[in-house]
């Protein structure tokens, strides 16, 4: 058993729904008790949906335990057709149907209906939210493409214009809406068409025809690699690995369409994000070293880890992700910017990491966000899951040149601007303009920084108390840095078995870590 | 299913809808389960941790549930069974137990921890009420460790607070001999309860206390003196069990709106024999400002017609204190279950020719809703936006369980609730 609190992922049919939410002409039916239902707010309510997700609950009761269970289901899945007139059925199980046991899969297709009936099982209590839709979406690649594949071997006929997919996108996804929009705008710079966007906005009848193609364009690894690594096993369909999101990510994303297209990279790489030069200009100079902690999917966490080290020049402190799938990817990641990654689904431990780190920003999911809050440190969020804030109303794609720029605006705009935080430092008595007081720029009413202490491991009892003065002149010190100095400084003093801190203590530990 | 609602008959024939038939229906239910109480009783109950010993679904549920995600480290958790859990009971019992020590021992402010049941821990036959004895005698005295099923095979959303609630009856004190005491069943909010204290007091009924109390400890004490009128229509365990330790109920419709509160005042004074101008004197001003607060927004609702979807069991009342107090016109009521002792006063104010619904078969519903065409239709959040992208204004159920509405002082923030969708839609030009 596993206590949780807060969790980053749902459960698996979760994952399944978005992908079955995300495409046209497909229904799932899902055995579940009363209750399951609430996943339907997920996707009326955060992402504001103008439709009930395509979702069919069995909704089994106590009473129905006996054994009625599966003339409930199939029952559910004939009038669901019936009444939806769906081009295919997926048909699963949540995970208190998992336990009974009623094969879900087999006894929908004993009815004889005259759609396709695609069985998918997510095992509940092993997986997880994006592993569902991941195996749900191969699941439907498989079963619509698959009996289009050519016999192995075959090669495939060079094309003139070569076309690709886009795969990935889902419902309930972060900035996919937005995503696919500004990816296919690189695509058409480039003179790439593209045959088929899925599961976002796809029919099973789309999928049928995703072979045509001759590569993939793979968005979200999380959700589609597993499609598209079967899909370059039967249809010979290389498929793209770098993810767009970040100026450098952009231009190494094009090269590698423009390579699998046989195109000219040049027109789209023409385009320019506004992230250089605003990371160039005088006024970004202070964002130089700042400590970025991240966390968040894996795709989205090594893709800000990227832009915080090499676009913007922050220092990353922290790196890590609750993708357990993709963990290699982001220790290998982690290990580039000279850390450890971090893999957990336990916002208490990543909370106790980001408070161990010290960081000067924090980019992260919402439970970042709250976390952050809690400690007084500024939070971009980067990664799912999802909140209604997520679905802005404007134009807002982290892929892409578009995506670099508003980027640069979500990681930069939580700091303090260059000259208010060097006001802050020198003039740190004025009464409305210190530690006590929010930022400006979030207006007079914005609460103090919370007084809560980061869930930094205790120091032992051996460490030296501390000397008024040095006390004192650690009270000088800017607060958004005086934690870490404190740490540092008992650290140094602690190492040196120096009984008490001075304020020479002090000086020589700035020294010390400043080499 | 449809067949059953079109030989429904529209009209009873008599004064209220005491006797009225009611379509009963089974499908699919777009309802929450009973694990959705926490959300509140959580913030109720202030040193009492709610343990749901289930899946990921039941951890993803109360975190969408609560909607904003409250952050400060909340009284609740999920303990997920994985399937190692699966493989052997024994095995899952240990592990509760390491988990309960494990969640005791970061929360020493906990005075009582509820298990609470699950689906998955229902189907695989986890013995909580045994769970519950064994880790009480090892916290004891510090913790009392309670169990109640919120699983969706069970419960309906609010019957999650009914099932916590009765759990808490046994541990009740007596009450020494059969003096009489008022006991106030159902979380309210504290200024709710507050008010009710202070019109109580006026009453000269009492002594007053509250089930669930503020603290675990403070549980008040139950006996033969006990009568105790419902806050909430939802509790037909507690009730059960509270009969069963000697308390009677009294019969009231529910505090809601002017009307209701002053029924259900009037009930319990009542049964401590209190002179009718002495309830005068004490009710006037509370139900005449509750009136007044409801004149203008009468003016916007009366006529508009209602359609309940199944929620909280509170539709009944709701639908009462609509049609009564603000002249609208409900079409449909439809409430998960339909208790009729403890609605009986309700079910003769509702006026005749209201359809009843008990259950759900949503997508037969939702044909009865279209049709219908309602002016305001009270749902759940998987149905608002989507009836609203169909040009239906709906008012989000689950707000009526979250926001104070009983009592004088709230009659006319309740009526605002139904009138703001409208208001909202008339302003909007876009």
């Amino acid at each position: 058993m596993q206590l949780a609190v807060w969790t980053y992922e749902g459960p698996p049919h979760v994952g399944a729904m978005r992908v079955a939410a995300a495409m046209e002409g497909l229904h799932y039916v899902l055995h579940a008790p009363q209750g399951d239902t609430y996943a339907d707010l997920l996707f009326t309510m955060i992402e504001r949906r103008a439709t009930r997700p395509p979702v069919t609950y069995t909704t089994f009761q106590a009473r129905d335990l006996g054994g009625d269970t599966a003339t409930l289901l199939k029952t559910a899945t004939l009038d669901a057709y019936e009444r939806f007139r769906p081009q295919a059925i997926l048909v699963g199980a949540s995970c208190t149907a998992e336990l009974i046991q009623d094969d879900p899969g087999g006894l929908a297709r004993t009815l004889g209906l005259p759609v396709p009936v695609v069985p998918v099982d997510l095992p509940a209590y092993q997986r997880k939210e994006n592993w569902g839709a991941s195996e749900t979406f191969y699941q439907l690649v498989r079963a619509f493409a698959g009996p289009r594949a050519p016999r192995p071997g075959t090669v495939r006929a060079a094309s003139e214009t070569r076309c690709c997919n886009i795969l990935g996108p889902t419902a309930l996804g972060f900035r996919h809406r937005d995503d696919v929009a500004e990816v296919r705008r690189l695509l058409a710079l480039l003179g790439v068409p593209v045959n088929v966007v899925a599961p976002l906005g796809a029919t099973p009848a789309d999928l049928a025809r995703l072979g045509e193609a001759d590569f993939n364009v793979v968005l979200y690894p999380e959700v589609a690699m597993q499609a598209a690594a079967w899909l370059k096993r039967n249809f010979a369909q290389p498929h793209t690995t770098a993810i767009p999101i970040g100026v450098g990510a952009t231009r190494d994303f094009i090269a590698e369409v423009a390579r699998l297209a046989g195109v000219d990279p040049a027109p789209a790489l023409a385009e320019a994000s506004r992230l250089p030069w605003y990371s160039r200009s005088v006024d970004s100079t202070y964002l130089t070293g700042k400590r970025a902690f991240i966390f968040g999917d894996a795709t989205h966490a090594i893709a800000a880890a990227r832009i915080a080290a090499t676009e913007l020049a922050f220092e990353v402190v922290g790196l890590g992700t609750y993708s357990r799938e993709f963990a290699r990817e982001v220790r290998d990641a982690a290990r580039g910017h000279g850390i450890e990654a971090l893999i957990t689904d336990d916002y208490l431990e990543v909370e106790a990491a980001i408070g161990a780190a010290q960081p000067e920003l924090v980019l992260g999911t919402q439970m970042e966000r709250h976390t952050a809050k809690r400690l007084g440190i500024p939070c971009a969020v980067i990664s799912a899951p999802v909140h209604v804030q997520d679905f802005p109303a404007r134009f807002s794609p982290q892929m892409g040149f578009e995506g670099a720029n508003v980027l640069f605006d979500t990681l930069v705009h939580p700091l303090m601007m260059g000259l208010e935080e060097h006001l802050l430092g020198m003039f740190r008595d004025d009464f409305e303009f210190h530690d006590g007081a929010g930022a400006s720029h979030l207006g007079a009413g914005s609460a103090p920084a919370a007084a809560v202490q980061p869930a930094t491991p205790p120091l032992p009892e051996s460490v030296g108390a501390w000397a008024p003065e040095a006390e004192k002149e650690l009270k000088k010190i800017p607060f958004f840095v005086r934690g870490k100095a404190r740490r540092n400084t008992e650290r140094f003093a602690a190492d040196r078995r120096i009984p008490l801190i001075t304020l020479e203590t002090l000086y020589d530990a700035k020294a010390h870590f400043s080499r | 299913m449809s067949a059953i609602a079109a030989s429904l008959p529209t009209d009873a024939g008599a004064a209220g809808c005491g006797d009225a038939p009611v379509l009963r229906e089974r499908g699919q239910r777009e309802v929450f389960c009973g694990l959705t109480g926490i959300v509140w009783l959580h913030r109720k109950i202030q040193d009492a941790f709610f343990l749901v010993v289930g899946s990921r679904t039941c951890a993803h549920l109360l975190q969408s549930a609560a909607g904003v995600m409250i952050f400060a480290e909340p009284r609740f958790a999920t303990a997920i069974i994985e399937e190692r859990d699966l493989a052997g009971l024994a095995d899952a019992n240990e592990e509760l137990d390491r988990v309960v020590a494990r969640l005791l021992g970061r929360r020493p402010d906990i005075r009582m921890l509820f298990l609470v049941g699950s689906c998955p821990s229902e189907v695989i036959k986890l013995d909580l009420a045994r769970a519950a004895q064994r880790l009480s005698q090892r916290h004891m005295p510090a913790v009392r460790v309670l169990h109640f099923s919120g699983s969706g095979i069970e419960t309906t959303f609010t019957q999650g607070e009914d099932a916590c609630l009765a759990a808490l009856v046994p541990e009740m004190p007596a009450e020494p001999g059969s003096a009489r005491s008022l006991l106030v069943v159902g979380a309210l909010a504290e200024v709710v309860e507050d008010q009710f204290l202070r019109l109580f007091a006026a009453l000269g009924v009492g002594p007053v206390r509250f089930l669930p109390a503020r603290r675990a400890a403070d549980l008040p004490a139950v006996g033969s003196g006990t009568r105790y009128l419902l806050a909430q229509p939802f509790l037909a365990e507690t009730a059960r069990a509270l009969d069963a330790r000697g308390a009677r109920r009294i019969p009231a419709p529910f505090p809601l709106g002017a009307e209701g509160t002053t029924l259900w005042l009037h009930a319990a004074a009542q049964e401590w024999g209190v002179g009718e101008r002495t309830f005068r004197e004490a009710t006037t001003i509370g139900e005449q400002r509750a009136r007044h607060a409801l004149l203008r927004r009468r003016e916007r609702l009366s006529g508009q017609r209602v359609f309940f979807f199944p929620d909280s069991q509170l539709e009944v009342p709701l639908a009462r204190f609509l049609a009564r107090e603000l002249g609208m016109v409900p079409l449909e009521v439809g409430t998960p279950y339909l208790h009729r002792e403890h609605l009986a006063e309700e079910l003769a104010l509702l006026p005749p020719g209201v359809m009843l619904s008990e259950g759900q078969h949503v997508e037969n519903q939702l044909d009865r809703c279209r049709a219908a065409r309602p002016d305001l239709t009270v749902c759940g959040l998987g149905l608002a936006n989507p009836l609203e992208a169909e040009g239906l204004a709906t008012k989000w159920s689950i707000e009526l369980v979250f926001t104070p509405i009983q009592g004088y002082e709230q009659a006319g923030d309740l009526a605002e609730l139904f009138l703001r969708p409208l208001a909202r839609r008339a302003r909007l030009e876009v």
